[in-house]
């Protein structure tokens, strides 16, 4: 197979889907072909695939070019996972017009693997709005009450961070010496000082605003709460991996004198953000936005991580792409099956899930220690990695992540207390067993965050060779 | 090397196999299969224990290896495990008193419906296996992850009633408390790392790696350990979370919150003690924070009504002997009165859960009361107890506290009168527990009179081989001074080195002992004394009343950092969040609208097309700071196309 069926096969189901007017036949059409591209990212792991390259669009001397490394290949697994398995747990959810909502999703998954196999400046950017703008889409459309309002402050930000990595791009282009869009052109182009900080500043407050990085985060937790879980599902798992993605991808090797100029900079404010984050997470009411909260604290940390340029963070990072991933998805399936059920994410109103239905609530203890990192499960192993780089970088930026370690426990202890044990609530009463998808789903991810969390090697083996590239030149 | 590798398998995976049975099985097998699978993997484990144990006494310190855990570039954590003195030890107490607390549990907890019964034992055994990586793991990482395994299961175990809010919430400050210790142990784990690149204990522990730290460095990984510690091992001002562990079911506070989890702090330093004993400091520290620790515990433990309660606090306070062990240096002795106490102080707590299940559920010693002949077999082997926690010669207690006070009168005889201050409390104290609960009148209904029955051979036995235990164990240390020959502190050589010169000739060391021991028997006789005849009812006097309340710390605690806290986290929430950042976003954004609206270049509120404008702004303003024309270059070639 080739790397071009990343994009082919969900912009082929895409196209199929609008066609299909049947709810069940577009749910499975969906599911089947989100399978299928899971199906080619498992064989990608084992059997190498060459680079895809054509050209595209000449007169602006931009090439079709997509290539895998490590890093890729951890972004496309994550990707290709999460969308069968989203689109399987979320399968009995009711949509207005099921097929165009399904048809939009699969348009963003091919945007999302195009963002993380495009070796062209300007492909990337086509396939970061590719992305993006579905998602647009699916939010005011499928939304909750507040949507338009929320929506639009989410279209605001995005797309304004998207203009200036485009200006960024055009920038790079200009300077380049063969005036193309190649990102290895990117890398040689010869900029002086003032330059690079000027580039860096463009591509990072694109990437910066989609992690999100605290202060310019608060678009994320209301669009979460809004948006209809599976949208939020591949915002949370896959969406804010683009940011992080792009620092490694683009910011550090194209700017790395600008990069190593502000690294203190962005490690304190991704300090401060896990923190502040952290704090807030811990009074939430709603359980979409504690999740949302401690999503921003987990990003931040693997955002400080990559800025302390130390291998060791970097590696922890690197693996982190992905357990996070895997973690919040779980997170996000559990609260959909109350929400669906109950009608309800005020955790308030929970509570006595741990006797109502037992299953489910085992699920959600084992998400949630995933969440607060302990030992054996998957996010461990990338944090105390991060923690570690953290240290070598400042023992006091450390320390002071390390407070994060502490507060997450006692937000995610606190939903677990409330939606899990005490008394059976009213509306806790009312639930039934989740559906037989949602569980197999929920199953299967909590067997990868513990094969993960035990044996994490073939997790470091995956994306040795981008660190090998960024750290040993 | 091969057999071991089979046989430390088996020792950790048979507890494991037990939680996978009962906790995926947990809703089709019967109570019988349960109780027979979950007490028989954790009895097979303990087997194997003993030969791993023999092995090492022959063929010294093993080690295994499986798999690597993290192997990258930069750090290479194995997952490997040590079978030593030290662990080997460790592995007979958690086994072995693990077997007990299980055969135990099997007929305390057989009134609970079969899926939470299964729960109870497939937790009890992930605590084991939990425990069991704690000590064998072959460094910082391994320890690390038992560290926060037996952290899971106590919390577990603490909200096993789960229904129950209050218990939930013990629950759950447990976990944070001990999080907080976490926090502590990993900057120590990262500083090892960045400074010497590896977390083996036979890398780390070393003369080599000790040449490489600086002595801040040595002091600030071997105090950042300790605070790990007083979170596991809750010392001053981490342990208000013990007592309140209380609501876990009585087997699980002698198993976990007695035994064997809470001694892991001890084991941690035991284990570093090359570290500690390069800091001056860091062993001032111990000693002062385990002996502030032990008198404050007891004078708390004199006043409390609730038989768990007052051993609650007897265990911290225990524990705090063992720092103030540890902090003299005095390393053997510490893991001598880890092991004597794991036997005396599980015994206590399995007593008093005999008591409690003979008085069905009531815990408030003022009303029990003369159960002494009811309840003959409990009596007696929780006054067996009680004899060797006091530390009256011979029994276990005796010795092991007898060997921390001597090595702490040779540090300053300060430590020494503190230590035996609150030897006299503890045996004050304890007896005060036996009196009110055993002797004089019985004070409960009559309901519970006559239904008054002693405990069922399952509970009995382990009482009984308990109190063998804790009356015998001080063979495994009796000091030369006495004509022994010391077998514990021999057997340690290998990790802690050659016990300790302490320079005090035998007859202060005589001297010494005679008086620790005779106050704590004048301490033991006077609670006799006072409480044959009355209880303590609400406490009057201020200090009663202070001491009652636990110097009122939770409040202090709660006033102090809990509600400042969260009141700071609902600030960043309603104010910074909402009116600070996202105010200024939304201000941005009208700002937008509305400039647009005056220079009216577009009326219809398109959002794109502001945007589009901002964008050509944008790129303009470049070419002016720039001076630079490609990017015009660009466009012009974008139109000429």
């Amino acid at each position: 197979m080739m790397l071009v069926s990343f994009l082919f096969l969900p912009v082929l189901a895409a196209v199929i889907l609008l066609l299909i007017k049947n709810n069940k036949t577009a749910q499975w059409t969906a599911i089947i072909f989100s399978g299928l591209t899971l199906l080619v990212a498992l064989q990608m792991l084992y059997t190498p695939m060459a680079d895809f390259n054509i050209a595209w669009l000449p007169n602006l001397n931009t090439r079709f070019i997509l290539h895998a490394d490590g890093l890729s290949k951890i972004l496309i697994l994550l990707t290709a996972i999460s969308f069968p398995a989203i689109l399987w747990a979320t399968a009995n959810n009711e949509y207005k017009n099921r097929n165009v909502f399904l048809s939009l999703l699969l348009f963003t998954e091919a945007g999302l693997m195009g963002v993380f196999l495009a070796a062209d400046g300007l492909l990337f950017y086509f396939f970061w709005e590719l992305a993006l703008i579905p998602i647009y889409f699916l939010c005011s459309i499928w939304g909750g009450e507040k949507r338009i309002a929320i929506t639009f402050k989410f279209f605001i930000y995005t797309f304004l961070g998207s203009l200036f990595m485009l200006a960024g791009i055009l920038f790079l282009n200009a300077h380049s010496s063969d005036h193309s869009f190649l990102i290895n052109s990117f890398i040689n182009a010869n900029l002086t000082g003032g330059q690079q900080i000027t580039a860096f500043a463009l591509f990072f407050i694109a990437f910066a605003i989609k992690m999100p990085i605290f202060p310019l985060h608060t678009w994320q937790p209301d669009a979460y709460e809004q948006s209809p879980t599976a949208v939020t599902m591949v915002m949370s798992a896959v969406m804010v991996k683009m940011g992080l993605y792009g620092i490694l991808r683009w910011l550090l090797p194209l700017f790395p004198v600008a990069f190593m100029a502000h690294t203190h900079v962005v490690v304190i404010l991704s300090v401060i953000g896990i923190l502040y984050a952290s704090f807030i997470a811990i009074r939430q009411d709603d359980i979409k936005r504690l999740i949302a909260y401690s999503s921003i604290a987990h990003i931040g940390l693997m955002n400080a991580a990559l800025f302390t340029h130390t291998q060791i963070a970097t590696q922890g990072a690197l693996i982190q792409l992905f357990s996070h991933g895997i973690n919040v998805l779980g997170l996000w399936i559990v609260a959909d099956i109350i929400e669906q059920q109950t009608g309800t994410r005020s955790m308030k109103e929970m509570g006595g899930l741990a006797k109502k239905q037992p299953t489910l609530a085992i699920l959600l203890v084992g998400f949630a220690l995933a969440n607060i990192a302990l030992p054996l499960t998957n996010s461990f192993v990338g944090e105390f990695l991060m923690f570690t780089g953290l240290f070598q970088f400042s023992p006091w930026m450390a320390a002071f992540a390390g407070v994060s370690v502490i507060l997450a426990a006692i937000y995610t202890l606190n939903m677990v207390q409330k939606v899990a044990y005490g008394a059976i609530s009213e509306k806790i009463n009312t639930m039934q067993a989740p559906n037989k998808g949602a569980q197999a789903v929920l199953i299967i991810l909590l067997i990868i965050v513990l094969a993960t969390g035990v044996y994490p090697q073939p997790l470091f083996s995956l994306t040795a060779d981008t660190l090998q590239q960024l750290f040993v030149k | 090397m091969g057999i071991m590798k089979v046989l430390v398998g088996f020792i950790i995976l048979w507890p494991l196999a037990g939680f996978l049975f009962n906790g995926l099985g947990r809703n089709y097998w019967s109570k019988k299969v349960i109780a027979y699978k979950a007490t028989g993997y954790i009895v097979a484990s303990f087997i194997a224990s003993i030969f791993a144990f023999i092995y090492v006494q022959e063929h010294g310190t093993t080690t295994v290896h499986y798999f690597d855990f993290i192997n990258t570039a930069t750090v290479k954590i194995p997952f490997d495990f040590k079978v030593d003195a030290l662990s080997s030890l460790f592995l007979l107490v958690i086994t072995g008193v693990g077997s007990l607390i299980h055969l135990y549990s099997t007929a305390y907890m057989k009134e609970e419906a079969a899926p939470h019964y299964a729960r109870y034992f497939s937790y009890l055994n992930l605590f084991i296996f939990s425990m069991l990586i704690l000590v064998l793991g072959d460094n910082y990482v391994m320890m690390f992850i038992g560290w926060e395994g037996v952290g899971l299961c106590s919390y577990l175990l603490i909200g096993y009633w789960f229904t129950n809010g209050n218990y939930n919430y013990a629950a759950k400050k447990a976990f944070i408390m001990n999080r907080i210790g976490d926090l502590g142990f990993l900057l120590a784990i990262f500083w090892l790392i960045v400074k010497l690149g590896s977390v083996n204990y036979s890398e780390v522990l070393t003369a080599e790696s000790l040449s490489k730290l600086s002595s801040a460095d040595i002091t600030g990984i071997t105090l950042l350990l300790f605070v790990g510690a007083m979170g596991k091992s809750a010392q001053i001002p981490l342990f208000t979370w013990l007592p309140d562990a209380m609501a876990g079911p009585t087997p699980v506070s002698a198993l976990i919150h007695a035994a064997t989890m809470v001694t892991a702090g001890i084991y941690m330093i035991t284990r570093s003690n090359l570290l500690f004993s390069h800091s001056e400091l860091t062993q001032n520290v111990i000693a002062i924070i385990g002996i502030s620790t032990a008198l404050l515990a007891a004078t708390i433990a004199i006043k409390q009504n609730d038989i768990k309660k007052v051993l609650a606090y007897s265990t911290v306070s225990q524990l705090g002997y063992m720092f103030l062990g540890l902090g003299v240096g005095a390393y053997s002795g510490a893991v001598f009165h880890v092991i004597t106490h794991a036997f005396f102080k599980a015994l206590l707590f399995l007593g008093a859960g005999s008591v409690i299940h003979a008085m069905h559920h009531e815990q408030d010693i003022r009303k029990m009361g003369g159960l002494k002949s009811k309840l003959p077999i409990t009596h007696l082997t929780f006054l067996i107890g009680c004899i060797a926690i006091a530390g009256v010669p011979p029994f276990s207690g005796f010795f092991s506290k007898d060997e921390i006070l001597a090595a702490a009168f040779a540090k300053s005889p300060i430590y020494w009168v503190l230590g035996v201050i609150g030897a006299a409390m503890t045996a004050f104290y304890m007896f005060r527990l036996y009196t009110t609960t055993f002797l004089g009148k019985f004070r409960g209904s009559s309901d519970q009179e006559n239904h008054v029955h002693e405990s069922p051979l399952a509970m009995t036995l382990p009482l009984i081989l308990l109190a063998i235990a804790s009356a015998l164990a001080g063979a495994i240390g009796i000091p030369e001074m006495m004509g022994g020959h010391h077998w514990l502190s021999h057997n340690l050589i290998p990790i802690v080195g050659e016990p300790i010169e302490l320079g005090l000739s035998h007859s202060l060391e005589w001297t010494l002992m005679a008086v620790s021991v005779s106050i704590a028997i004048l301490a033991l006789l006077l609670a006799i004394s006072i409480y044959k005849k009355k209880t303590d009812e609400e406490p009057l006097t201020a200090l009663g009343k202070f001491l009652y309340h636990k110097w009122h710390i939770d409040e202090l605690y709660n006033e102090g950092i809990v509600q400042p806290l969260n009141r700071f986290a609902g600030f960043l929430k309603n104010v910074i969040e909402k009116q600070v950042i996202d105010g200024a976003v939304n201000g941005t954004g009208k700002l937008i609208q509305y400039s647009a609206r005056k220079v009216r270049l577009i009326q219809n509120g398109q959002v794109g097309y502001y945007i589009l404008f901002m964008v050509f702004g944008i790129i303009l303003l470049f070419m002016i700071w720039f001076n630079d024309i490609s990017i015009l270059l660009f466009f012009n070639k974008l139109t000429k196309n």
